[in-house]
């Protein structure tokens, strides 16, 4: 019975096809491709920014991590770092 | 005229490189241009296979490139049209055997001698790809309607531009016309907006294509194949031509009745 009621649904389905479905995809996996930091780049990135982050506060920098994240239809970098105290004037 | 190294590449294998030179090659040449095809896929040759040239094979690539034999040794003349002619890979090295400013230098002293020089490029971002398009003016980037297929040339776009060939041109290949109208395959204009780049031609899935490989005769001389013809059109517009893309809604008579009669 279950496979008779697929049938007739999909004779009667009036769906998108997957084009569009691959179409979704690969506008996401592009935007992470098209972005991608070298690994070199992104070393660098987190050396500087400790060395600013250290004016403010002590940080752990081998907690220190830094990648890129999509979040919706738009790619952020996402920066997770342990401060280990705020230093004070 | 000025004489042009184009690369043919797709960064993903299986997409129709290698069909697609062989084709445009044997198009130019009955145009009456000088044409070298340059397979530069070292250690995985086909080209010789695709065009019928496999017997023929003396010297190779690398022969070439260390100094075994001159360049017109290695040279195989096409036995259907005398413009064409190929540089086998050879079959029994890597794609170490060859440095990217030996395949510029290669290209270069072809090019004294050709009208064009199409170089076949192996699948992949590695040595073999930067080999081939390291003496290379312009560039024809393959790609099926497929999110891998597409992803991949997305990177090659990408990886041409950093090694400053810029303003590739697309070639889709294997449209499913009956897929796109079900909305189950990417259409031209959704692959074109994606990669963003011009297009330059796009050819339909056609059985003929397996039958011509099967006997080594380039499908572009075959007057019945709608792939032949859609590379016929490839070939016009390289030459500078306007040419509309053919219409892939309707279908030849030929094809209605055959899927009267129960075939695809």
């Amino acid at each position: 019975m279950g496979a008779l009621i697929d049938f007739v649904n999909k004779i009667f389905a009036k769906e998108n096809g997957s084009k569009d479905q691959a179409k979704e995809r690969l506008r996401l996996v592009l935007l992470h491709d098209r972005t991608a930091l070298s690994p070199e780049l992104l070393i660098a990135l987190k050396e500087e920014l400790i060395q600013v982050l250290s004016k403010y506060m002590e940080i752990d920098e081998d907690g220190l991590e830094v990648t890129l994240d999509r979040a919706d239809n738009a790619v952020a970098l996402v920066a997770n770092i342990p401060v280990k105290s705020v230093r004070r004037s | 005229m000025e004489s042009k190294v184009i690369v043919i590449t797709s960064g993903k294998g299986g997409v129709g490189k290698t069909t697609t030179t062989a084709n445009l090659g044997m198009g130019l040449a009955e145009k009456g241009y000088r044409v070298c095809l340059v397979d530069a896929d070292i250690g995985l040759r086909n080209l010789d296979v695709v065009m019928g040239l496999e017997n023929r094979i003396v010297y190779d690539l690398v022969d070439v490139v260390e100094g075994h034999c001159r360049l017109r040794q290695a040279l195989i003349k096409d036995k259907r049209n005398e413009n064409l002619y190929l540089l086998p890979a050879a079959q029994t090295r890597d794609k170490d055997a060859v440095q990217p400013d030996q395949m510029k230098a290669l290209c270069q002293e072809l090019k004294e001698q050709f009208n064009y020089v199409l170089v076949d490029s192996p699948a992949g971002i590695e040595r073999g790809f930067k080999n081939a398009i390291a003496g290379a003016d312009e560039s024809i980037i393959v790609t099926t309607p497929e999110v891998s297929a597409v992803r991949d040339a997305d990177r090659i776009i990408g990886l041409l531009e950093a090694s400053e060939i810029y303003e590739p041109k697309l070639v889709i290949n294997r449209l499913r016309p009956d897929m796109v109208r079900k909305g189950d395959m990417m259409d031209i204009d959704d692959v074109i907006e994606i990669l963003a780049i011009p297009l330059l031609g796009v050819v339909p899935d056609d059985e003929a294509i397996i039958v011509s490989t099967n006997k080594g005769e380039p499908a572009v001389t075959d007057k019945n194949s709608r792939a032949g013809q859609a590379y016929r059109n490839i070939v016009r517009r390289i030459t500078g031509e306007e040419v509309p893309l053919m219409d892939f809604s309707s279908q030849g008579f030929i094809e209605k009745l055959r899927r009267l009669m129960g075939g695809r």
